[in-house]
């Protein structure tokens, strides 16, 4: 047998959703995997394992990743939000709110990536990070239909729900900034 | 507009999808796939696999249980040392983590005796052949009048070969089990399938088990576009894994795996010929399909029977030939023959326009016909005409100039195209059972699947109505083998089949409740409605004699798409700036979920014109291109602007709702307007899909 076939555990501390989780892991096993199948978080998704799809999308330290690519033993200490985490007390987020209303989903199963890269890509634009769409690098980049497709791609959806999905990011940035102003 | 009743738990993550449900003392599966193309197993090595901390089975056709009765080649998981084409299951491992399965399965050592495997599909193919019948049950040729002779003397001739790709759905969730075997014997599983009933039928047949001690559970289907229509074998493989393991185990087929074992659309040959008069009646339609199939399972799409349907004309052929080759089994995906029959007819359609200097709609209109061409049956209602009528007012196409290859904008081209579209209004005998509650509201039971369509939520509308309750008083139940028997959610009857049984159940209910009031029982009132008893009062539907008593219709849903694109000068590329759909397809029930099931299935036609294609590694089989990187799909920014609409159209032949189905008419006749809207652009024809920069360059 190869010693590299042999399991190797290690402990870490993942705050997710707010709450503190000390588990041990597999080194080899995926931060997605460690929230579905030891955590029970089954709300992200796995599509394709590869960082391929997005389905996994979740947010590490505010900044949206493909869960399937991070390694769990990599991320001790980090602080994740899932879908799950979306919602306060019960109370849908604004993109959750939009989603719903602008049917943004039919089979729902990228859904809870598209929601948790939309939360992020949303920080980015308000944060005036560009995009490769973006055309003057110098000034803040508005968030217009191209910018959302662009920022939107790494989430792939096969019912082909991104009419909505746009219209929806459209309404909900709108909203954000209507909150912020 | 009625938002889907399970909104929040997708919203929220909280929707369970197969691989999701909590269950104690779990296994997980991990499968190993046929390195060779065609050959036999002449050995298993399993020790090192065994020997890893965590491994509880290993299972192959050295030691698999003998299925009792698979009723498909597909499902006889590993009951053979035969492989039949590269990338098939040939052993899998049952491990303690996911990790483990994974680590184990790559440590399994199959030997084998490889022979060259024949994987090219081509015309002069000798092992050609003339399937029995096309899917689901259509003659596979039909002929009329002397189409060979008429199309030889027509004034205009249009003599081309279309060839599509093969595809595979690509579902976002992949095909995905658990499964659970009690202490009698009984099995259990949570699968992702488009129809509980038929993996129940099916899984029962293949072990030799009573179908009622097979329980098959899936209320939420992360989609499926007809690869999760049947059980395929990674279904049987985690039940025989279960068994083997003596736990329950998970197994979800990895995407790269989904490519080879959970089927794809079959690449087609299509010759088509057109004779019309000058002024563009057709006098003769001539469609001969060539498409391959696998040697474990015949499956023959039936790319050729929409020509049977769209236009008049008096001498007519349709044949389709299928050539069994060492390649995975083809299976249903999204209007399985509509969608490549219609994009070869409405792209020649195109050529015939040209060829007859007459405006492509117009063509369409002269050709239009009030009985089903082939069968002679009146058309329970057809309204192709007013949605390219409508859709043409909508999208902006009168005074469109026919010239190809002149509309510049910078370096870009510019072109618009039309195709129609067209689907069967398919209906399947289901049943049902509605329920009145002590508290005031229904429940309503049936083992349909909502993939994603909104199945529940329309049968939801359809149960209100007929009860006269309101929306929120009715709990819709479906998703899962224990309720009573439904179809598929295939071949856009889902509606159409479920509805029926869900509309007599709930009026057998509501002639119940009436006689209870009229019987003055005792209970709790219930919104004047009558009296509930406190275990409820409840009635059953089967809609298989109603189905069998039915007139004889064509009954078929039209379209008409229209796409303007813009092609690149300089690399070739070419996108959708804007695409609309019209359709006539009966009544709408919920018109915000059919517009998403319209805009969703243009959103995969526009993938199929310019982005999809699996292709066949010649020397060693399997598809080459395995996994999203590779294979690709639409993603946001290649949808810009596609909105679909649809005419009123009521027709009292189709079933109570007067509706027809929305799921998979979207992608018929996108590719073609797309791909016509390429030649208004650039005057190149391409009769290739996907219409790629490699394909247009050359010529631009
Ligand atoms: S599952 Fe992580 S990107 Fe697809
Ligand atoms: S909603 Fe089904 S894949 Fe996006």
């Amino acid at each position: 047998m190869d010693s590299e076939s042999t399991p190797v555990h290690a402990d870490i501390t993942l705050v997710v959703n707010g709450r503190e989780h000390r588990l041990s892991v597999d080194t080899r096993a995926s931060l997605l995997d460690v929230l579905r199948e030891d955590l029970g978080l089954t709300g992200s998704k796995k599509g394709c394992d590869h960082g391929q799809c997005g389905a996994c999308t979740i947010l590490i330290g505010g900044r949206r990743a493909n869960g399937c690519l991070a390694l769990a033993v990599a991320h001790d200490g980090a602080d994740i939000v899932t879908v799950e985490g979306l919602a306060r007390d019960g109370r849908l987020s604004p993109v959750q709110e939009a989603f719903i209303e602008q049917d943004a989903f039919q089979c729902g199963y990228c859904t809870p990536g598209q929601l948790c890269s939309a939360t992020g890509m949303l920080d980015e634009a308000g944060q005036g990070w560009p995009s490769t769409v973006t055309g003057d690098l110098g000034s803040e980049p508005v968030l217009d239909d191209d910018e959302i497709r662009e920022r939107m791609s790494g989430n792939l959806c096969r019912c082909g729900a991104y009419v909505g999905i746009v219209a929806a990011l459209r309404e909900a940035s709108r909203r954000k900034e209507a909150a912020e102003a | 507009m009625t938002e889907r009743l399970e909104s929040r738990e997708k919203v929220t993550g909280t929707a369970r999808y197969a691989f999701e449900y909590p269950v104690e003392n779990v296994a997980y599966v991990a499968a190993v796939q046929a390195s060779v193309g065609r050959g036999e197993i002449t050995a298993v090595g399993t020790e090192a696999a065994m020997a890893l901390p965590g491994v509880l089975a290993v299972l192959s056709c050295e030691n698999a249980p003998r299925l009792s009765d698979p009723p498909d080649g597909e499902l006889a998981v590993f009951q053979s040392r035969t492989v039949s084409y590269r990338g098939q299951f040939v052993a899998a491992v049952v491990g303690e983590t996911l990790e483990t399965a994974r680590e184990a399965a790559r440590l399994v050592h199959v030997e084998y005796a490889p022979e060259a495997p024949d994987v090219r599909l081509r015309t002069d193919h000798p092992s050609l052949y003339q399937p029995g019948k096309v899917n689901p049950v259509f003659p596979a040729d039909t002929e009329q009048g002397e189409p060979e002779e008429v199309f030889n003397n027509s004034a205009v001739r249009v003599d081309v070969t279309y060839t599509t790709p093969a595809e595979h759905n690509n579902p976002m969730e992949p095909h995905a089990t658990i499964a659970l075997w009690d202490e009698h014997g009984y099995l259990t599983l949570y699968d992702s399938t488009q129809g509980a009933s038929t993996v129940q039928s099916m899984v029962a047949q293949t072990f030799g088990l009573d179908p009622s001690h097979v329980r098959v559970v899936a209320p939420h289907v992360g989609g499926g576009f007809g690869s999760k229509g049947i059980p395929k074998p990674n279904v049987v493989l985690a039940a025989m894994a279960a068994g083997a393991a003596g736990r329950p185990v998970k197994f979800a087929v990895p995407r790269q795996q989904m490519y080879a074992t959970t089927g794809y659309r079959t690449p087609t040959i299509q010759r088509l010929r057109l004779g019309a008069d000058n002024d563009g009646r057709l006098n003769a339609i001539l469609h001969d399909v060539v498409e391959q199939t696998s040697t474990v399972k015949e499956f023959a799409e039936q790319t050729a029977t929409p020509t049977r349907v769209m236009y008049q004309a008096p001498h007519r052929r349709t044949s389709h030939r299928l050539v069994p080759l060492d390649v995975p089994t083809p299976s249903w995906m999204r209007a399985p023959g509509e969608t490549p029959g219609m994009y070869a007819l409405e792209s020649v359609m195109d050529e015939l326009a040209i060829a007859t200097g007459i405006d492509p709609i117009e063509l369409r209109i002269r050709n239009d016909t009030d009985r089903e061409p082939e069968s002679g049956l009146p058309f329970s209602s057809r309204n192709l005409v007013a949605c390219l009528q409508e859709g043409a007012a909508r999208f902006g196409w009168a005074g469109r100039d026919p010239a190809t290859g002149v509309r510049w904008e910078g370096r870009k081209l510019i072109g618009t195209g039309v195709a129609a579209s067209t689907y069967p209004a398919y209906m399947s005998p289901n049943r049902a059972i509605a329920r009145a509650e002590p508290d005031g509201t229904f429940t309503v039971r049936i083992a349909a699947a909502d993939i994603g369509t909104g199945a529940r939520t329309a049968l939801a509308l359809i149960a209100a109505e007929t009860l006269k309750a309101d929306l929120g008083d009715v709990r819709v139940e479906l998703g899962d083998s224990a309720f009573p028997r439904a179809s598929v959610a295939g071949g856009s009857s889902g509606t159409a089949g479920w509805g029926t049984a869900v509309v007599r159940a709930c009026e057998a209910l509501r002639a119940k409740l009436n006689g209870a009031v009229a019987g003055g029982r005792g209970g709790s009132s219930h919104a004047g409605n009558g009296a509930i008893p406190p275990e409820g009062l409840e009635a059953a539907a089967d809609t298989g004699a109603e189905l069998k008593a039915r007139e004889k219709y064509a009954r078929h849903a039209f379209g008409a798409q229209f796409a303007e694109v813009e092609v690149d000068a300089d690399t070739g590329e070419v996108r959708v700036r804007r695409m609309l759909g019209v359709f006539a397809a009966g009544r709408i029930i919920n018109p915000a979920t059919a517009r998403s099931q319209f805009i969703g299935g243009m959103t995969m036609g526009v993938g199929m014109a310019l982005l999809e294609e699996s292709v066949m590694d010649e020397e060693f089989g399997d598809f080459l291109n395995r996994d999203l990187a590779q294979y690709h799909v639409p993603a946001c920014a290649d949808v810009r602007d596609i909105d679909a609409a649809w005419v009123e159209e009521s027709d009292p032949h189709l079933n109570p709702m007067g509706s027809k189905g929305i799921g998979e008419i979207g992608i018929v006749g996108a590719a073609a307007a797309v791909g016509n809207a390429v030649h208004h652009a650039t005057g190149i024809r391409v009769r290739h899909l996907p219409i790629t920069p490699a394909t247009l360059l050359p010529d631009l």
